[in-house]
């Protein structure tokens, strides 16, 4: 896909609403267009986090492998979200599983690239990081809200 | 004259009901339709029934159908957490059990008409919302855009899981659940991560809202979020009700007495009661 409509497909995302048509043109230069087919992998636990991916279609189950029980999902990424953040910090490797759980078109995110365009333009660097932020913070959000197990029994008659 | 004196009588005296239909939704919930030996009660959506288990003691629970008239069944869901719920949901067809009520005030479903309508439920809490679902879906002319946004715990405790295919014939569904292995294909996380992406028009919704106190807590800020007023989100609201009839004060909350004045409030009466933790 042309650089050009690259900018214009990830303009229309939530996560880069807002951004400046240079920036979108920075982290475009870093991004190619990919899919997966359902039950492939695209990030495995321990392997080299050096790509992000923001969701256009399909259905992504992120989670871990716990013995005895198997794969344990703990959250779906679905059309909009964005996947994986190990990329942004080191030692740059992925923490958890992402398997599609249906087709995946996606756009990945070449990590080491738009790393170096961050450290060279700071005022793009900080608008990608607290968009980055965010998404952390919303997750971690709900990642509480889980923790508090609500549908658990409460007091009953 | 006499229906007021039937439903009078109803509210202090259990009227007795028999078990025709019991059916297990998960592993501690279950379905009872019940009919009336005599005298029916005429339950609006959103109302509830102190149901009496003889010998056991009575507890609130919200009708989960949607019954037209007084000699209507009535349909409960019931999670059996306790000893007077677990004798309920163990209640086979042809037992006797006592009703009193209706109680509480009901689901501003009228007063939606001609907006956009959004049901969303954690947990059993889809039971008191289901009459709103129906009603909707019966009256589908008259609203808007329409959504069920529902979690749970897991898979298996996905209530009504038949009819919310069926819903989406009509209505946009959208479910989660917390926690999945990989035999689950739909979504994993809480439920008001999904108001962020529901379509509804924030200037003509009317939002719906039952589950855990706290769910319901970040429902209302994604909802907010979304710009929605507080006048227009509402609630059904659980405590510790005892009479039903306001007359004992254990569910007081502030200046209301949820059994009596609720258990339905819009978020501008009830948040800045629910914000006191001493309350």
């Amino acid at each position: 896909m042309p650089q050009q409509q690259l900018d214009g497909l990830l303009g229309g995302l939530p996560f880069f609403a807002g951004m400046s048509d240079e920036a979108l043109e920075l982290i475009a230069g870093c991004g190619r267009n990919v899919h997966f087919e359902e039950g492939e992998t695209i990030l495995r636990r321990g392997d080299p986090a050096d790509a992000f991916y923001v969701i256009h279609h399909g259905s992504a189950a992120v989670g871990n492998f716990v013995p005895p029980r198997g794969e344990v999902v703990v959250e779906a990424i679905h059309d909009g979200d964005v996947l994986g953040w190990s990329w942004l910090f080191p030692p740059y490797r992925s923490h958890f599983d992402a398997r599609a759980i249906t087709g995946v078109r996606a756009t990945q995110f070449d990590g080491a690239c738009l790393r170096r365009k961050c450290s060279a333009d700071t005022a793009f660097g900080y608008d990608v990081v607290r968009r980055f932020a965010q998404v952390l913070m919303e997750r971690l959000q709900w990642t509480y809200l889980r923790l508090l197990d609500v549908y658990g029994n409460g007091a009953g008659g | 004259m006499a229906t007021a004196l039937a439903a009078k009588t109803g509210a202090f005296v259990p009227l007795p009901f028999r078990v025709a239909e019991r059916r297990q939704d998960t592993v501690d919930t279950w379905t009872l339709t019940l009919e009336p030996e005599a005298d029916g009660l005429a339950v609006a959506p959103g109302q509830f029934v102190m149901v009496h288990v003889f010998g056991v003691g009575e507890v609130p629970i919200s009708v989960s159908g949607l019954p037209d008239c007084a000699g209507d069944p009535i349909v409960l869901t019931v999670r059996a957490v306790g000893a007077v719920s677990r004798a309920i949901c163990g209640s086979p067809p042809g037992a006797l059990l006592g009703l009193r009520g209706p109680c509480g005030n009901t689901w501003p479903i009228a007063e939606a008409a001609g907006g956009d309508v959004l049901v969303v439920a954690g947990g059993i809490g889809l039971a008191p919302l289901r009459p709103v679902v129906l009603h909707t879906l019966s009256h589908r002319s008259d609203y808007g855009a329409a959504a069920v946004l529902y979690g749970a715990r897991t898979s298996a405790d996905l209530l009504y899981t038949d009819q919310l295919e069926s819903w989406r014939d009509s209505v946009a569904v959208d479910v989660t659940v917390d926690a999945a292995d990989t035999s689950w294909k739909g979504k994993v996380g809480v439920v008001p991560k999904l108001v962020t992406a529901a379509e509804f028009r924030a200037d003509a919704v009317t939002a719906f809202v039952c589950g855990p106190e706290v769910m319901i807590h970040f429902t209302v800020e994604a909802l907010r979020m979304r710009g929605v007023p507080d006048e227009r989100i509402y609630q059904s609201l659980e405590r510790d009700m005892r009479c039903g009839v306001g007359l004992c004060g254990h569910c007081q909350l502030g200046p209301t007495l949820i059994c009596r004045d609720g258990p339905v409030y819009s978020q501008a009466d009830i948040g800045p009661y629910l914000a006191v933790r001493e309350l």
